[in-house]
């Protein structure tokens, strides 16, 4: 394969050097423009205060994990298992498939242990993220607004529940950039196993109102890494160079007697797509990878495995890619939560740590945030009737999540649910909330960075939203 | 890069008109900064009103005492936006918004000029300014205002990229190269009307329009939510394309769509178009809770048909009164009432059953259905009286033999005898025929002897009528044990001597002796007859159909033969009468078992019922119009059954109650109850005749006194034709959205389209033969340094084509395009395991492996969750809600789309193989060739060099690796052209990607 140095097409300089021969102010602007493209920011003036991340990993783990058996312990659950859920909690709450259901407290199918020098009080499930439990902290005390998978990863994603805004990873694109110069500043990866996998819409990466080069990119596992990377059938590198490069000049030549102002963005694009198509290949080739590496992750990489896309997602994570998030579908646990949930959590749980661990070695830990966090969490009450097949059904109000990395308080924990687990009522931290938060790690105060759309200006928090001080270190 | 510029752009028009003004007018200069920075807490939203203030209305100001009019020092609001003390200056700091000092300056100058308010430019109704009539008006508003900014506009563009243009903008499509050239030379003065007029009749012309309107109203082949499951929906895409092409008016298309289930009768189509209210979102997933959902569903409802017809953002009331707007939350749920009538479900069950359908045919049944409609309709009118809806229904039938047994009436005969005259009939000194009460004849036997043959003869006078049918009807006597009747025959007397030709019989009841077929009776031969004895129940009926319809005049006479020749023994009618109908559906007279099992209807009995089953089987089946008919109706079923459904509008007798929901919240149900009513501040609309309903909506939408609907339309319009809408905000032309750059014009055009009858083409034709579209797109320094953002339209808009128009042009230019309109979705190639993450169910996405491949892209299957990657990239929207407006974003992906998506590879193989083909023999033809295709001119030299030297270096490539061409070339499903070498076919090949991903080839000039 060619590289980089021997490519037949001209360097942007050498356009940038052209361009600012004769083709007057305008054609300069553009290009000036054009300089800014793809994975740039679209404002001025973020961050607009201290950053302490550059980088976000989050981990979604899609389906709702059961915070009752990783991260909450309630003993009172355990003391009333199969008693009646008393009404003074469920009066009135929005239920999903518990719906007209008789509804009975369920003891915490798996036991929890303490972790590390801070005593992180977490499930036996996790043995490798309990390994890394000082450097994490435990949220206690979630809740979103909405209550079935699609429009609750809409909501963790956009902070609303219409289709049509922006993802969190296109606002932090908008607001600042990008450090890759040849991959999306936004890749999402997904993978499944451990329950059934509930449907994940390309709604959650969209760009909404927001220009559609903020919008993610989904790295396929199989196939081509990315949609129409690679060259047709039978074409080189080179070969596919010289149409670029024909492209490029055929284009040179109309934008000397045309003012159109895109052409020389669409000039820059195709160089942009030209090194995609070097770069995005050579992401995915885990081949200089070091053994102790690929054992750390327990993955050859490549596989579609969650601990393959944890590997991907540091690779990505060193080329400068601000937004990474990795979906794994396999935590809705409606059933079995006895004999799903250790399943669920042997996908995830090497890979998750593993993850921290080498970016910890590799001195990124402190500038990336890494966030570990379902849609919602689940119920206190079982689901099912058959007592070896017991699960729990979609909870939205008290659900635990955790974060680790640059700015984040580790060995800690904040805020708590009430005896039964049901509502958070210490410290509550609302969706809108870790926005804020999330917002503030990258230096952005998460009410100044809007974008106007439909007459009025939003932004990811809607008008809400508190950055939750108590969890930054 | 791009918002920065455009604000600058804007902020620098206002600057420069306000300039030329001293007067401060509060629409233009005004309300833009008290909306901006005081209506949040000073506004319509009375929970979010601070110290009790409103600044939206004069009054409520004026009462307040902070404007003092005439004298800005005086008044408080410009004390306090001044104030140096920033605890005291608003807007307060905590709401980060600051007025600049050129704002401060006009708020002042405002309160010192009067403080005069205008109500919101957009809920006025619209007037039309003083301009020549037609296209003439827009160049007069427009220059008029060119002028007053000392612009001076740019020339018309050249004749091929209008031809380009043209053709783009009516068709989405490319033009035909040789079209380009005889317009080029085309000097004829009304050549360009000729060409506008040919693609404005293009049947594409209705797909262009649809592209933008299925955006609107958010048209998709899957329900969107979880498992985003496909439904069947696709012939409301259809509707919108005839509608476009049948040049339907807008206001029809609006009744039709928000209501076409509310026609007094509806035909198929108008069911179709209210599928409209279909169009949102649903679910089907097992924890969804329904309550939850039929909320989302009335928001989204709301959402839509406020920012589709209104241009107004209504869907921020769901939660409160409107900051910035004067709709409350009551208008929005008031909204949401119209809707709350249609049958369906919060969640859908399981197995995916999305609610009431109508079926659709497929496109190429359409037409043979239509026919057999045709011929139905005209074997039932030949038949005059009306028929079963359905001949299939028994219970139709049943319901129409009822009505229909009044229609036949007894034919009182004035004249009645038996004839001798023939030698083989000389009996008649043996009986008399005598009439009796209620038409009846009698065989009156004058001794003891028995007459063996006869002829009777009766006439009747007629009126002004039609009989379609006679019938005979048989009574037995005593006299006789068995009845032999050799030929019925008929004539009318009167114009002429006239035999009337009578149809296939039937008789009632069907019993038929052996060797005795009633159809002998008008075999012509008396040597053969309809015989049958007197057992059992009483009477015989024979039914004899007309032909056709006998149309009779007042004093002609109908003469009846009946002739009866037994063969052996003695077997004479002995007592009969005749009756006629006018009735389509002849075969039952009066009398006999089926009449009474007729009547029965609710108490027939079982034995009744099967002898009305018998007789619709043999009936329907025994008359040769009916015979047709069936035979045309099992044609059409088989038709029928192949169609698709539709999911349609369907009104439920008690609408779901609707409250208002505080703070949205659907848990929530102590608001009160509303009805369905439009926002107060335009309406009311009279509820004299009862509840609203979603017609009364739509007739409000399109009624002269709705001040947004028109403009919001002609605004969109306008941004298809011209790039930018006047008020460039096309989703909201509220207090938020933007003043309209030219309100005149704006205005005149909303006018202009309400009195032309929302005829849509009328106003794209009226806009397109203007000298302002024919510009071209390139500026002048001037307009580029003044006007960078075209907002006066001193040039044509640079425009990349739609998402959907860059594969239908590749597709067209190659060659490869099918341009058949309509049908099921299509399913292009896509990049394999891209619905990987979509579940229940499981799906693997089967590309089209036939024509349907390379269908146009409006008929791709539009998968809101996952939309095809292609289209995706050049910005089609999901269609999850309303798009009034597309990005247009120029992207890295695009280039990969272009560069490496299979579709595009195979059309370049098969353009290349038509320029080898069509170009002539060198390489320079060729490359011209491909150009004028291509780009719709021909190449210069210095673009044709850089394409042989591509050509060459491909050439040097294949010829190193021949397997390479062959790898290539195999990309695709459409057969590899024959006849060139394949290295030949590759390089060209290599050509026409060049040319697919110029710049050039996705631009609208």
């Amino acid at each position: 394969m060619n590289n980089l140095t021997t490519d037949p097409l001209p360097t942007r300089r050498a356009f940038l050097g052209r361009a600012s021969m004769g083709f007057g102010p305008i054609a300069l602007a553009s290009l000036l423009q054009s300089d800014l493209l793809g994975v740039q920011p679209a404002v001025d003036g973020f961050p607009n205060a201290p950053a302490t991340v550059k980088r976000i990993i989050f981990l979604c783990m899609a389906g709702g994990p059961a915070h009752l058996e990783l991260l909450d312990h309630k003993p009172e659950l355990e003391k009333r298992d199969g008693e009646p859920m008393p009404e003074s909690f469920t009066k009135g709450q929005q239920i999903a498939q518990l719906q007209g259901k008789q509804l009975r407290i369920l003891a915490p199918q798996h036991p929890f242990k303490r972790y590390g020098q801070s005593g992180q009080h977490m499930t036996s499930l996790l043995p490798h993220i309990g390994s890394i439990a000082d450097d994490i902290c435990i949220v206690r005390s979630m809740q979103t607004e909405q209550i079935n998978h699609d429009t609750a990863h809409t909501f963790m994603n956009s902070g609303f529940r219409l289709p049509g805004r922006p993802s969190m990873g296109s606002w932090l694109l908008y607001g600042l950039g990008s450090e890759s110069e040849d991959l999306p500043g936004f890749v999402v990866l997904t993978s499944e196993g451990g329950s059934q996998s509930q449907p994940i819409a390309a709604r959650q990466w969209s760009s909404g109102f927001l220009p559609s080069v903020y919008q993610g990119v989904k790295l396929n596992s199989a196939g081509e890494p990315v949609n129409y990377v690679r060259n047709p059938t039978g074409i080189s590198r080179a070969m596919q160079g010289d149409v670029i490069n024909a492209v490029s000049e055929l284009n040179e030549l109309q934008r000397s007697w045309t003012r159109d102002p895109e052409i020389a963005t669409r000039i820059a694009q195709y160089e942009l797509a030209f090194r995609m198509q070097m770069s995005v290949p050579e992401l995915v080739d885990f081949s200089n990878e070091p053994e102790h590496v690929l054992e750390l992750y327990g993955t050859r990489g490549g596989d579609g495995t969650f601990a393959a896309n944890c590997l991907l997602a540091r690779r990505l994570a060193e080329r400068g890619v601000r937004f990474i998030q990795l979906y794994h579908r396999g935590w809705d646990h409606h059933n079995s939560i006895k004999d799903g949930l250790p399943v669920s959590c042997g996908y995830v749980d090497q890979g998750t740590a593993a993850l921290v661990k080498d970016l910890k070695r590799r001195g990124m830990f402190e500038d990336t945030l890494i966030v570990w966090c379902g849609e919602f969490g689940r119920t206190p009450m079982s689901q099912g009737s058959n007592p070896a097949l017991l699960g729990r059904d979609h909870h939205i109000k008290g659900f635990s999540m955790w974060m680790a990395g640059g700015g984040i308080k580790g060995g800690h924990s904040h805020g708590a649910t009430d005896e039964l687990g049901y509502n958070a009522v210490e410290d509550v931290v609302h969706v809108h909330d870790l926005h804020a938060t999330i917002l503030h790690l990258f230096g952005i105060d998460h009410t100044r960075l809007t974008y106007r759309f439909q007459g009025r200006n939003f932004r990811l928090t809607d008008v809400h939203g508190t950055v939750v001080r108590d969890i930054l270190a | 890069m791009k918002i920065a510029l455009a604000v600058a752009v804007a902020a620098s028009l206002a600057g420069g008109i306000l300039q030329g003004a001293d007067r401060v007018e509060f629409n233009r200069d005004v309300r833009p900064i008290l909306s901006e920075n005081c209506f949040a807490c000073h506004g319509p939203d009375a929970n979010a009103r601070q110290a009790g203030l409103r600044l939206d209305r004069r009054d409520d100001a004026l009462a307040r005492g902070v404007i003092q009019p005439g004298d800005a020092a005086a008044s408080k609001l410009v004390q306090r936006v001044t104030h140096s003390n920033p605890l005291l200056a608003m807007p307060p700091q905590m709401t980060d918004k600051v007025l600049t000092d050129s704002q401060k300056r006009i708020l002042s100058a405002w309160v010192e000029q009067g403080a005069e308010y205008q109500e919101h430019w957009a809920y006025l109704k619209p007037r039309r300014p003083d301009a020549p009539a037609g296209p003439a008006a827009i160049d007069f508003l427009v220059g008029r205002q060119l002028a007053a900014n000392h612009l001076q506009p740019v020339a018309e563009a050249d004749r091929r990229t209008l031809a380009r243009r043209l053709s783009f903008d009516l068709t989405g499509l490319p033009p035909d190269p040789a079209v380009v050239e005889a317009f080029a030379k085309d000097r004829r003065p009304d050549s360009y009307e000729r060409l506008l007029e040919t693609l404005l009749d293009s049947p594409h012309f209705g797909e262009r329009m649809a592209v933008h309107w299925l955006d609107l109203v958010r048209y998709a082949d899957t329900v969107g939510y979880h498992g985003d499951v496909p439904v069947n929906i696709y012939p409301f895409r259809d509707y919108v394309v005839r509608a476009f092409n049948e040049n339907k008016p807008f206001d029809d298309m609006t009744r039709e769509q928000l209501a076409g289930d509310l026609f007094a009768e509806p035909s198929p189509w108008q069911l179709v178009a209210s599928g409209y209210n279909r169009l949102s979102r649903m679910t089907n997933e097992g924890g969804a809770q329904a309550a939850e959902y039929l909320t989302k569903y009335a928001t989204d409802r709301v959402r839509n048909v406020s920012t589709v017809w209104l241009g107004s953002t209504l869907g921020c009331a769901e939660c409160h009164d409107h900051k910035f707007d004067p709709f409350l939350a009551q208008d929005f749920y008031s909204m949401a009432a119209f809707f709350a009538d249609i049958e369906e479900q919060g969640v859908f069950s399981g197995n995916a059953k999305w609610g009431a359908n109508v079926r659709v045919l497929a496109p190429r049944d359409r037409e043979p259905a239509a026919a057999i409609d045709r011929r139905v309709a005209e074997l039932r009118k030949r038949g005059q009286g009306k028929l079963p809806a359905r001949p299939d229904s028994l219970a139709d039938f049943s319901a129409y033999l009822r009505d229909d047994l009044v229609r036949w009436r007894v034919l009182e005969a004035d004249r009645v005898w038996s004839d001798c005259e023939h030698p083989d009939f000389n009996q008649c000194e043996r009986f008399e025929l005598q009439q009796e009460r209620d038409a009846l004849v009698r065989v009156a036997l004058t001794g003891e002897e028995k007459p063996r043959e006869a002829i009777y003869r009766l006439e009747t006078e007629l009126g002004d009528g039609v009989i379609n049918a006679l019938a005979l009807e048989l009574f037995p006597t005593a006299d006789f044990d068995s009845f032999y009747v050799s030929e019925f025959e008929v004539r009318l007397l009167g114009r002429q001597d006239w035999p009337v030709r009578l149809a296939m019989p039937t008789l009632l009841p069907d019993r038929e002796e052996p060797g005795s077929m009633l159809r002998d009776t008008l075999d012509g031969n008396y040597q053969t007859g309809w015989h049958g004895n007197w057992e059992g129940d009483g009477t015989r009926v024979a039914v004899f159909g007309l032909e056709s319809p006998l149309r009779s005049r007042a004093g002609e006479r109908l003469q009846v033969t009946l002739i009866s020749n037994p063969r052996s023994g003695t077997s004479l009618p002995a007592r009969f009468r005749l009756l006629a109908t006018d009735s389509a559906f002849p075969e039952l007279p009066a009398g006999g078992a089926l009449r009474e099992a007729v009547l029965a209807d609710g108490t027939r009995t079982p034995e009744q019922a099967e002898a009305l089953r018998e007789a619709f089987d043999r009936i329907v089946a025994g008359n040769a119009n009916w015979r047709e008919i069936r035979a045309l109706q099992r044609r059409k079923k088989v038709l029928l059954d192949r169609a698709y459904e539709s999911l349609v509008a369907k009104a439920v007798a008690e609408p779901r109650t609707v409250r208002v929901l505080p703070r949205g919240n659907w848990m929530d149900e102590s608001g009160p109850e509303v009805e369905p009513q439009v926002p107060q501040f335009l309406g009311p609309v009279s509820t004299a005749g009862g509840r609203l309903t979603r017609l009364d909506l739509a007739d409000w939408l399109v009624s002269p006194d709705n001040p947004l609907t028109a403009r919001v339309f002609v605004n969109r319009l306008w941004r298809i034709f011209f790039g930018t809408g006047l008020s460039k905000v096309l989703d909201d032309i509220g207090s938020q959205g933007e003043l309209p750059v030219n309100q005149e014009l704006l205005d005149w055009l909303a006018v202009e389209f309400m009195e032309s009858g929302w005829n849509i083409r009328h106003v794209v034709r009226t806009m397109l033969l203007t000298e302002t579209y024919r510009r071209s797109s390139e500026p002048s320094e001037d307009l580029l340094a003044k006007d960078p953002s075209n907002r006066l339209h001193g040039r044509q808009a640079m425009a990349r084509l739609d998402a959907e128009f860059v594969r239908d042009n590749a597709l067209a230019v190659s060659g490869l395009l099918n341009r058949t309109l309509g049908g099921p979705s299509v399913k292009p190639y896509q990049p394999p395991r891209y619905y990987e993450e979509l579940n229940f169910p499981k799906r693997v996405y089967e590309a089209d492996l036939d024509a349907n491949q390379f269908r146009r892209g409006l008929y791709t299957h539009w998968q809101r969750q996952y939309l095809h990657p292609s289209l995706m990239a050049f910005d089609a929207p999901a269609r999850e809600e309303c798009a009034a407006e597309r990005a247009v974003s120029n992207t890295p992906l695009q280039s990969l789309v272009l560069l490496n998506d299979p579709s595009y590879v195979e059309a370049a193989r098969s353009f290349a193989a038509r320029i080898l083909r069509e170009a002539g023999k060198s390489d320079r033809r060729r490359v011209d060739f491909a150009f004028r295709e291509a780009f719709a001119r021909p190449a210069l030299p210095e673009e044709r060099q850089v394409v042989l030297g591509l050509l060459n270096r491909q050439r040097r490539h294949f010829a190193a690796e021949p397997d390479r061409a062959e790898q290539l070339l195999a990309t695709g499903i459409s057969a590899l052209p024959s006849g060139f070498g394949l290295t030949e076919l590759a390089s060209w090949t290599g050509v026409a990607r060049a040319l697919f991903n110029k710049h050039e080839f996705l631009m609208r000039y």
